[in-house]
């Protein structure tokens, strides 16, 4: 089961978000199969460290696929080879001995470099802030079984809610299009009976922002569906649009301009 | 929240422009194809001039057509806009991209297919279009015995000096028309391998740019239903993507090689 | 003797009756009132909107370059409230019973029973603000028993109930951030507060970007920073845990209360090697249907670690399902810390499996005969694709191998009713403190305490302190105390960075996660503690002469960053095993060796133990002071746990 690699790594490194930044090879020896990804690179890094050169610098935190803070590019691919996990999730089997590895940041205007392989994403909390949100205070709810909400629909908007906001999708996009993050939060909430009071208000605030912030447009390539670790649909990006050209078209009273 | 950006100014409104507008070269796609299939029937080109003289003339349909060119125009415009827009939204790109993983060849290349088209479109409407209306054609007259049906075709190399434009009449039970003949020029126009070569490039640039183009057109739209999506993702692909590209294509190779 | 300032009056009507009790600020005086919260899991990013809502002006700290990223987030399993919607029976009592009983008695009675009575609260919050919590066919919420609960009162969203929750706090967060309400600064690290006339003031942070380090103002200083577990360098933490902001506040004059009580939680993926970084932790509801078991015979066992036999090969009758022999009537559903010292006493004995021998079974060949795979895998099959991922490994066609480990930190920041620790004006909510568990949490309470913190207690608790501050002013942001421990902290980092040893960070800090796991884990022994804290001295010696840390301030420093954590961790371990030293009793989570039934169950001595340690720093290298804080039993009576 458990086996050996020998690595050849061309990592990206940057200094800061001003420096040119390069590739650099880097030899990751005797690596066990079961390590993840991430345990690869901590590896890579000790021998760095006590060879006195600078860690390879990656954003990472829960290790287990949810809280969507690491990244990477690996082979050209958002969150590396396998499908529906993050890269903290991947592990060194699904690579084979002397393989070349080259890891990159996200790639996107609005994702800046902060060193090496970590990017700046307070981009994604900025739409958030725009309108991810049920106006509503804490207390004053009412009980919480008072509005029905059928499963399906409930489920539906689960699946848009499991986003974990890691960027894999602007990434992968070759417009490094945000479509997909904004319309699962959008869909969520469409979808959901205490969403509705702002529906639209919200879809347009969202795209608005997102379109502030420099990402590129959709061109349904359906990348980011396919690279995405929690498997968001393209379904919502449609639901998106819909919802803002409701608001364009058909919803007067809810439109600000 | 805050006031909100114009329509048209957003994201969502850019795309909605690609989307109707290649919705309508859709359409009309269709209408084209219909009249050039006359170029099957062995009339000598009757049938063909005389679609040719109504499409050119006919009020509505004029207006149709310059709507048309507006949405070519708009749609390329707005592709190019967009995908400079695109473009900046990653300044600097991977060294590694493996886009086959996690899409389709032609969804990521739809500009590329695009220009294709572009080009093909301009030098159609040069071969055909502006000859037709400004340049030297071929002349024929047909004369058609309405009773049997019996038909005396004329030709000429070139359109004679007392030709003020089409006519249609008829003269003891003799219907006559005299017509550019677009006809002979489409016949012509496709001796030349290159041109054939050409459309047939250009008929396959098509088939990828609709595969995706139109089924997107409705994902961006907003139209995305599990009961529909088959039915849109099919007509695309076989209707939008196969047949019409074909039927399009086979037409100069119909001349080049079988007449 | 510490006071814990519980109102008087009964149970039931102690927090009412306080609330009415404590003083407000006049609605148009909130906005003249600057609070600092650190961290932005489910208490912090639920006190930062709440009080935001109610008009004060809040900033939020985090390390992580969102607050929705928080390890509030990793949390799987569901959130009790004692709604009763299943007609079960449940009520506010019979929650605050079992978790009180739970706890193994050593939680405060007041604040246990306010956690039972807000739960129903949080959810209708949730539901409010969009959390797509799972539902019944008729739209009603759905419940499930969860972690050896005899009522059905856990909410859930599939596997992933902590991100929905946390996502929720999250966006009501984002709304003040957009009314400008909250001022959030993310990858910002709290490495101190800072008191003038020894009330809590203000924090220094550091820019993990730019490494500046600056001093922020506040009229209160909220801690929400979760728990130690990362002391054990292997946990199902995520790897930035850490202890720093709640060290700091306690080397400032904040108790560290009952640091010991740790949980262990038994349904983890076991280690693989030294290369390993975390451990991943598959939800508790796998014990509903999964059995536990080893084989009979250590022969057996050996032969499975060999590889020359495979589980199917074991027959039925060569298999101990252990947990089923011993606690008929709970079976696999006994609570964590029960769980996870029988499975330990299976490894011990040379019954584990695995390559590494460090493992048991939990098998759902049983379940797969009876429900069929299908509904298995509607029901655990996120899970089962978790554990394919990591293990390469199909649990429907082999038994999955699970083995404890470090997932939750009962004590903490010692607080008083109100939540505010020992420095006046300093408080403390969810994982970081230490009140509501006891000395051992059940499942699904942990999403539900931090959310009572922040949503309904703080609101009310800050403000009676506030209006009692007597005057509007800002905090003046040019008293020297700010300059002076800014200083203190620029100091401190550059004496880290001039650590020019041999050492990397981590080799310590697997050295402190060795010893902790090894002598102060699942079961614990005064010979063991006592070598455990000489070789923690050691090692922090070792720490301060030969680690290396690499770097300059003014940047994105890994090292740097996990230096800072693991000098306080090296601290924090010496406390911990001095508190479990201290509590020569067993309890939840914290068993000593010396003290056990006949049958091997947690013996309490409730005469001498039925108390809060609550330590006090002294200085560098001083031992710490124990204060007591009696814990006084009106409302439950002291029993012996048993699962029997």
């Amino acid at each position: 089961m458990s086996g050996h690699l020998n690595l050849t790594l061309k990592i990206w490194r940057q200094k800061n978000t001003n420096d040119k930044g390069q590739f650099v090879t880097v030899q990751a020896k005797d690596i066990a199969d079961d390590m993840s990804f991430l345990e690869m690179l901590d590896v890579v890094n000790e021998d760095l460290t006590r060879k006195g050169e600078d860690p390879i610098y990656f954003d990472h935190d829960c290790r287990e696929g949810i809280c969507g803070m690491c990244s990477l590019v690996i082979n050209g691919r958002p969150h590396g080879p396998k499908y529906g996990i993050t890269t903290c999730q991947l592990h060194m089997r699904s690579f084979h001995d002397g393989q070349t590895i080259v890891i990159e940041p996200w790639r996107a205007a609005a994702f800046p470099v902060l060193k090496d392989l970590a990017v700046d994403r307070t981009s994604f909390d900025r739409i958030q802030q725009a309108g991810g949100y049920v106006n509503i205070n804490t207390g004053g709810a009412q009980d919480a079984n008072n509005i029905l909400i059928p499963k399906r629909v409930a489920d539906e908007a689960f699946e848009s809610a499991t986003c974990i906001g890691c960027g894999a999708c602007v990434a992968a996009c070759k417009n490094a299009s945000a479509m997909l993050f904004v319309s699962a939060k959008i869909s969520q909430f469409a979808l959901l009976p205490q969403g509705q009071t702002e529906r639209y208000e919200r879809a347009q605030a969202m795209v608005d922002q997102m379109d502030a912030e420099g990402f590129g447009n959709c061109t349904n390539t359906g990348a980011c569906e396919a690279e995405c670790p929690k498997g968001i649909k393209l379904t919502n990006i449609a639901r998106m649009n819909r919802e803002y050209f409701t608001a364009k078209f058909f919803r007067q009273e809810d439109v600000h301009a | 929240m805050s006031k909100s950006k114009p329509v048209l100014t957003s994201s969502l409104g850019k795309k909605l422009i690609m989307s109707l507008t290649g919705l309508f070269l859709c359409t009309f796609l269709i209408v084209h194809l219909i009249g050039n299939l006359q170029l099957f029937k062995d009339d000598g080109g009757y049938a063909f001039n005389n679609y040719a003289y109504f499409m050119t003339h006919f009020t509505p349909i004029k207006v149709v057509s310059y709507l048309l060119y507006a949405s070519i125009i708009i749609h390329a415009v707005y592709a190019l806009i967009l995908t400079l827009k695109n473009k900046s939204a990653r300044p600097i790109g991977y060294n590694q991209y493996d886009g086959k993983a996690n899409s389709a060849w032609n969804s990521r290349n739809m500009g590329i297919l695009g220009t294709v088209l572009l080009v093909f479109i301009v030098t159609h409407m040069q071969n055909f279009w502006y000859q037709y209306k400004f340049g030297t054609t071929p002349y024929v007259e047909y004369h058609t015995e309405l009773a049997t049906g019996n038909r005396e075709t004329i030709f000429a190399e070139n359109v004679p000096a007392d030709y003020t434009g089409y006519v249609t009449y008829v003269n003891d039970g003799i219907e006559t028309v005299k017509s550019k003949d677009l006809y002979k020029q489409v016949e012509v126009t496709f001796q030349n391998p290159l041109l054939v070569g050409l459309y047939v490039l250009g008929m396959a640039a098509l088939s990828f740019h609709l595969i995706h183009g139109f089924q997107s057109a409705f994902q961006t739209i907003g139209f995305n239903h599990r009961r529909y999506n088959g039915i849109i993702r099919g007509l695309g692909v076989w209707i939008f993507g196969i047949i019409i590209p074909i039927l399009f294509a086979s037409m100069p190779l119909y001349f080049y090689f079988v007449k | 003797m510490l006071d814990s300032k519980v109102p008087a009056g009964p149970l039931a009507e102690k927090w009412s009756k306080h609330k009415f009790d404590m003083k407000l600020v006049n609605p148009a005086n909130k906005r003249k009132f600057t609070i600092i919260v650190v961290g932005t899991g489910l208490a912090g990013a639920s006190a930062a909107a709440s009080l935001a809502e109610l008009g004060y002006n809040v900033k939020t700290f985090c390390y992580q370059d969102s607050p929705r990223r928080a390890h509030s987030i990793a949390a799987q399993g569901g959130i009790n409230a004692a709604k009763d919607y299943q007609n079960d029976g449940d009520s506010v009592f019979r929650l605050f019973y079992d978790t009180i009983k739970g706890g193994d008695y050593r939680a405060r009675e007041a604040n246990v029973y306010r956690l039972a009575q807000v739960s129903v609260n949080i959810i209708d919050q949730c539901v409010a603000q969009g959390v797509p919590f799972a539902r019944e066919y008729g739209g009603l919420l759905d419940n499930r028993s969860f972690g050896g609960a005899q009522v059905s009162r856990t909410f859930y969203a599939r596997g992933q109930t902590g991100q929905q929750l946390l996502l929720g706090a999250y966006s009501a967060l984002n709304r003040q951030i957009q009314k400008g309400k909250v001022e959030s600064y993310t990858r910002h690290e709290m490495l101190d507060i800072v008191k003038i006339n020894g009330e809590a003031k203000g924090i220094i942070t550091r820019d993990m970007v730019t490494g500046k380090i600056e001093s922020h103002a506040g009229h209160a200083v909220l801690l929400c920073t979760g728990g130690y577990g990362n002391v054990f360098f292997l946990s199902t933490n995520a790897m930035g845990c850490n202890v720093t902001a709640a060290w700091r506040a306690h080397k400032r004059g904040a108790f560290f209360a009952n640091p010991c009580y740790t949980q262990i939680h038994p349904t983890c993926i076991p280690v693989t090697g030294d290369h390993q970084s975390k451990l991943t932790l598959m939800s508790e509801s796998l014990r509903n249907d999964g059995r536990v078991w080893v084989p009979k015979t250590i022969e057996l066992s050996e032969k499975l670690r060999k590889g020359e036999i495979k589980p199917k090969d074991i027959k039925e009758d060569d298999r101990d399902y252990f947990l089923e022999r011993k606690y008929p009537s709970f079976g696999n559903l006994v609570p964590r810390d029960v769980a996870s010292r029988n499975a330990k006493e299976m490894v011990d004995e040379g019954r584990g499996v695995g390559k590494s021998g460090v493992a048991v079974f939990l098998d759902f060949a049983d379940a797969i005969n009876r429900l069929g795979k299908d509904t298995v895998e509607a029901k655990y099959g996120n899970l089962f694709d978790m554990y394919y991922q990591i293990t390469d490994e199909n649990p429907y066609e082999q038994p999955m191998r699970i083995y404890p480990a470090v997932h939750y930190t009962m004590g903490g920041v010692w607080v008083d009713y109100n939540l505010m620790t020992t420095v006046p004006g300093l408080y403390c909510l969810g994982e970081a403190n230490f009140s509501d568990h006891g000395a051992n949490r059940l499942g699904a309470s942990a999403l539900m305490q931090g959310l009572s913190d922040g949503y309904f207690v703080i609101p009310y608790t800050v403000g009676d302190y506030l209006a009692k501050i007597g005057n509007f002013n800002p905090v003046d942001h040019n008293n020297p105390a700010f300059e002076q421990t800014r200083k203190e902290v620029e100091d401190y980092v550059n004496k880290l960075l001039s650590l020019k040893g041999s050492k990397t960070v981590d080799d310590i800090h697997k050295k402190l996660g060795h010893i902790m796991w090894e002598y102060c884990g699942m079961a614990r022994t005064a010979e063991g503690l006592t070598k455990a804290k000489g070789l923690i001295q050691e090692l922090r010696k070792e720490f301060w002469s030969d680690v290396c840390v690499l770097g300059k301030n003014e940047e994105l420093n890994m090292s740097l960053e996990k230096a800072g954590r693991v000098a306080d961790f090296l601290e924090l371990g010496e406390l911990m095993v001095v508190d479990a030293l201290e509590r020569n009793e067993s309890c939840g989570g914290h068993f000593r060796l010396e003290s056990q039934t006949e049958d091997g169950e947690a013996k309490r001595d409730d005469e001498n133990y039925a108390y809060v340690a609550a330590w006090e720093y002294k200085g560098e290298n001083q031992p710490e002071v124990l204060h007591k804080e009696e814990l006084v039993f009106e409302n439950v009576k002291l029993t012996q746990r048993s699962y029997k």
